[in-house]
């Protein structure tokens, strides 16, 4: 390749928003109902249905903008955006193309050290769609409507990137001020995250943008990483060869590592937009900005140089912390109920850590409550349990969030604290082990190690290893 | 007429509006939508310059519902009228490549 | 004693005072339907006679039981047949709908059935309400009971000619551009659009969301205010629905008009106007004058860019709302077909009619890419100036005065081989929807053939009282009784 050519990125995101019904009617947003178990006439395009708006969508996508800089529209609107899919019942989707809620944001990243603000043009809100699920049996498709009209907020980036390094930090920076604000919990493989990439490559140096493309069916860092990647070999290939980049809808293939066109003639992709007749316009007083903005959370930022003053953690643990809105959640109420916060620090950052990665779960996914892990602290400090048994009453909160004493009680694991057993065991290590006795007495401090190793596992790991070092002192010396 | 409707125009139409009209019919669709449009563009007369476009005739706003869910399962009045079901959900030809 | 002849005031009363029982007013009406629909058609679905009768049974009871005393209790009425009746197939004259039975009820209707109306039928339309005659029906046009070989009107044609024909007592329409007042004017009876937002629109099946708005057709304006008081309701369901202060519409029955300004727009007597519904309705205006109004004419401007913005804004709303009927969820779907694109196209193409369809395709080419901004923008443009006349003539008028349609009802077939002249009918209605304004039509006479004229008049936005009051004066006063068409025909005198 003779020319350098850089590639130049925008994103699309659509956001699920967490709220507890849909946008426009009363029916759940929660997951996994069976098909078109919430829905109702407004959900599924029934004649004569009518949409009402929910005030919590409107209060997220301030929140989100206003958390990306962005100006708020307080006077703002919907549109009907117009296209036929069986996901879409009403066949138009409820959306924002003139008066979007947010506009002229941006977030700051940083990639190798290197500061870079990113321009968000807009923000807006609109309906999610139906579920298509493909029959084995007949060939043909099934339609669940049940996240038919879940709210999303879309942001909508300037083609600001030139990396795939920066469209992950980006998405990282989002997803972690969305979170802090509750607004969703961004889970790119459950979907309720998910990011379209418009691509272009262009002559390092030129002015202007080349044609893009734009890329769909992106469900991991990682695919999109890989998308960017094949995308911009395929452009570039294009240019290398003398043809042109067509400006298209593409979907990527993460197994193939190839995107294809997903145009047919029967997408005019002419949307035919216009002000949506059934609901009036949506005016954000500067009463009820202010009010938003006064509930906006300690972003990550603050809350760093927080905890740095307030708890002295390491900078280490605080990145790690902070890095998960629902880690952050969890420190903070163990603190509150009274943890030591480094204590708490190394629970999260260690076993926390280790299990998410070995049972491939999102720090998201967390479930347990801060109470167990507190309470079973607090029973390490008193000695009711060492630290080796900890860990395994750990992994039982983490798993099934289960009640610390009542485990320790069942399970056997409590600390024998009865010097008396404790001594009568040691005793009987001691007279059957003459050679390390003799190598204890020859000043070889390992035998000390290999006679508090057969202690424990004679106690199954449930003596208190201060008591044991004490007695094994007593006899030996 | 000013207006002239071309076949292509009306294909475009068809396909956005999903309508397939018989030769007989889109002849005389051909010939209506002219004059509709010509018969629309009387509004260039009116200077409309500076005047702002009104889609909803009043100042009302800020209509809200609360986040609180009112509706229950009605899978089985939701899916009633439907041409085909099939295990709780609609069924459409395919939709996948 | 004929009870299909009482107003539904008069018929209420006879029932909450025990002369008649609910169960014999709806037989009465079950009994006209079954004697009279062969020749004119008013109904795409008629009730089940058991069913009815047990729901006039409920009805009788809580009368009886003191639970319902208002003065709809008991009433038989009809509902459009774009309103949605739980359990009660809903077509919207339309093939595509021709199976539909939803699963709930229209606010509307519902607040009639809390009222104590017994509802006995679903009436005939213009497809989708698209239409001025009710020719456009799937399901056959109806007929005007006044002379069979004439239209009805429309769209809510068969609403209009099942109250004019003693079908039923009174009945719902809607009106986008004068769907209510051009067919009420056609069968000689009261029809009034409310104020937009008034009457809550949740599970009217949508022509143009922004026009669209449902009212009473009945016999009498005292009949109409009072349904009027009964379908208005502040509904969360329904986003544009407006909180009504003081409704209370019948207050408004006051035969007195001393000091009233009636506007009469010159405009509306030009050129197409037919010289006998010019002379009945400005012989109403000189009744009105006579009652101590104060009457004068001026110039409303624009009345000629209403058909065209109506048009554009209409048909662009309906190319969306009609866009779910798909052939996936409900409705008809055409049996063969190949693949997904095809099975939407052969399904709308079979499942809607001409009109319907020309329509749909008008309204997406006018949003289509590129011509957004030179027609629907245009259109939004000019109903802004359109209520600025309006809201200029309020500043003067309390009531605008002049006929509902340039012509008394065309014959069949007559209208619908030049859709631009049988949009021209719409001229003195479509700009009042335009402007969200509430409008009444009252007979005002006959034409040399006999068929009824109206008098409409338009009042100021919220302000139904004002032509309620102007309206209830006229009839009060004009010194005939608008007899049913078929008293007319044995030789009643109606001038």
């Amino acid at each position: 390749m003779s020319r350098q050519y850089e590639t130049v990125i925008g994103l699309e995101v659509h956001v699920e928003l967490a709220t507890k019904t849909k946008i426009f009617c009363g029916c759940s947003t929660e997951f996994g109902g069976a098909p078109n178990t919430h829905t109702c006439p407004v959900c599924t395009g029934m004649p004569g249905s009518l949409p009402v708006l929910n005030k919590q969508v409107v209060e997220y996508a301030a929140a989100v903008g206003l958390a990306t800089n962005c100006t708020i529209t307080q006077n703002c609107k919907f549109d009907r955006k117009n296209y036929f899919y069986p996901d879409n019942p009403q066949n138009y989707q409820i959306s924002q193309l003139y008066y979007p809620i947010c506009r002229n944001g941006h977030v700051d990243i940083e990639v190798d050290g290197r500061k870079k603000s990113i321009g968000i043009h807009e923000i807006h809100m609109e309906e999610d769609a139906g579920k298509l699920i493909h029959d084995p049996v007949t060939g043909n498709s099934l339609v669940d409507f049940n996240r038919s009209g879940v709210p999303l907020i879309e942001i909508v980036s300037e083609p600001d990137m030139r990396s795939a390094d920066e469209v992950i930090a980006y998405l990282e920076k989002l997803r972690m001020l969305i979170q802090y604000l509750g607004a969703s919990d961004c889970k790119l493989q459950e979907g309720s995250m998910r990011a379209d990439v418009n691509l272009s490559v262009r002559e390092m140096g030129a002015e202007e943008f080349g044609t893009r493309t734009e890329m769909k069916n992106l469900n991991s860092f990682s695919a999109i990483a890989r998308a960017i990647e094949g995308e911009t070999e395929r452009q570039i290939d294009l240019l290398e060869e003398g043809k042109a980049v067509v400006q298209e809808t593409r979907r990527w293939d993460d197994e193939k590592e190839y995107s294809y066109p997903m145009r047919s003639k029967e997408d005019a992709q002419d949307y035919r937009y216009f002000p949506e007749p059934d609901l009036p316009p949506i005016i954000i007083s500067d009463e009820w900005l202010e009010e938003i903005r006064r509930r906006q959370p300690e972003f990550r930022d603050e809350k760093q140089a927080r905890y740095k003053e307030e708890y002295g953690l390491p900078e280490y643990d605080i990145d790690i912390i902070t890095s998960d809105k629902t880690l952050t959640d969890l420190f903070e109420r163990c603190i509150a109920l009274g943890a030591a916060p480094k204590e708490v620090s190394n629970w999260l950052m260690g076993d926390t850590m280790r299990l998410l990665k070995e049972q491939e779960m999102e720090a998201a996914d967390l479930h347990f409550s801060p109470e167990h892990l507190v309470k079973m602290i607090a029973m390490i400090e008193s000695g009711a349990i060492n630290r080796k048994v900890a860990r395994k009453v750990f992994e039982a909160i983490f798993k099934d969030d289960v009640e610390p004493e009542a485990y320790v009680e069942e399970n056997g694991l409590k600390t024998v604290s009865d010097e008396g057993a404790l001594r009568k065991v040691i005793e009987e290590i001691v007279e059957n082990n003459p050679k390390s006795v003799e190598d204890y007495k020859a000043g070889k401090k390992k035998a000390m190690g290999f006679f508090v190793g057969q202690t424990m596992r004679a106690m199954k790991g449930k003596a208190d290893p201060a008591m044991v070092n004490q007695i094994l002192r007593e006899i030996l010396d | 007429m000013a207006n002239v409707i071309s076949d292509e125009t009306m294909e475009y139409v068809g396909i956005l509006a999903k309508l397939e009209l018989s030769s007989e019919e889109k002849e005389r669709a051909k010939e209506d939508m002219a004059k509709m449009l010509d018969y629309i563009d009387t509004l260039n007369e009116l200077d409309t310059s500076g005047v702002e476009p009104m889609s909803h005739v009043f100042p009302v706003h800020n209509v809200f519902r609360e986040d609180v869910v009112t509706n229950g399962d009605e899978r089985e009045e939701i899916l009633a009228n439907a041409p085909e079901a099939k295990e709780g959900a609609f069924v459409v030809p395919k939709t996948f490549d | 004693m004929d009870l299909m002849k009482d107003t539904a005031v008069t018929l209420s009363e006879k029932i909450r005072a025990g002369e008649i029982t609910v169960m014999d007013a709806a037989m009465a009406a079950m009994d006209a339907i079954r004697e009279k629909e062969s020749a004119y058609h008013c109904y795409v679905t008629v009730l089940d006679r058991e069913a009815v009768l047990k729901r006039a049974q409920e009805v009788q009871k809580l009368i009886e039981e003191g639970k319902l005393n208002g003065p709809l209790a008991g009433v038989p009425a009809a509902i459009k047949d774009n309103m949605c009746t739980r359990g009660v197939r809903t077509t919207c004259s339309s093939r595509i709908l021709e199976d539909f039975v939803p699963p709930y009820t229209a606010e509307a209707v519902e607040n009639l059935e809390k009222a104590g109306v017994v509802i006995i039928g679903k009436t005939n339309m213009d497809e989708f309400a698209m239409g001025s005659t009710t020719e456009t029906s799937y399901f056959g046009a109806t007929k005007n009971p006044w002379n069979e070989a004439h239209v009805p009107g429309g769209s809510s044609g068969g609403s209009a000619a099942a109250v004019a024909a003693e079908e039923c007592i009174f009945a719902l329409g809607s009106d986008t551009g004068g769907s209510i007042r051009q067919p009420a004017s056609y069968c000689g009876i009261v029809g009034m659009k409310p104020t937009y937002g008034t009457v809550s629109r949740y599970g009217l099946i949508a022509y143009g969301s922004s026009l669209d708005q449902i009212g009473p057709m009945a016999k009498d304006v005292r009949d109409c205010a009072v349904i009027l008081d009964a379908i208005t309701s502040h509904d969360r369901k329904d986003s544009t629905s407006v909180k009504r202060e003081g409704g209370d519409f019948i207050s408004a029955l006051i035969n007195d008009v001393k000091g009233m300004k009636i506007g009469i727009p010159k405009d509306y007597f030009g050129e197409g106007i037919d010289e006998d519904v010019r002379e009945a309705v400005l012989k109403a205006a000189k009744v009105l004058e006579a009652q101590g109004a104060v009457v004068e004419e001026f110039d409303l401007g624009l009345v000629k860019y209403a058909i065209p913005a109506y048009y554009v804004i209409a048909c662009a709303e309906a190319s969306s709302n009609l866009a779910r009927f798909d052939g996936v969820k409900y409705g008809y779907r055409t049996p063969e077909y190949e693949g997904l694109h095809n099975m939407y196209k052969k399904t709308r193409s079979e499942g809607f009619g001409e009109e319907v369809k020309r329509r749909i395709m008008l309204g997406s080419f006018v949003l289509s890419s590129g011509y957004y901004d030179a027609y629907y923008l245009k259109a939004l443009r000019t109903k802004t100036l359109i209520k600025q006349e309006f809201d200029k003539a309020f500043a003067k008028y309390d009531v605008i005065l002049g006929p509902a349609a340039p012509t008394t009802a065309p014959k069949l077939g007559d209208s619908l081989s030049d859709p631009i002249k049988m949009y021209l009918g719409d001229i003195y209605t479509i700009s009042v929807n335009l402007a969200g304004l509430p409008g009444i039509t009252v007979p005002c006479g006959t034409d040399m053939n006999g068929l009824p004229v109206g008098l409409q008049l338009i009042g100021d936005c919220f302000k139904e009282k004002n032509i309620i009051r102007a309206a209830y004066t006229y009839e009060q006063n004009r010194g005939f009784a608008m007899n049913a068409p078929a008293a007319a025909k044995e030789g009643g005198e109606n001038r």
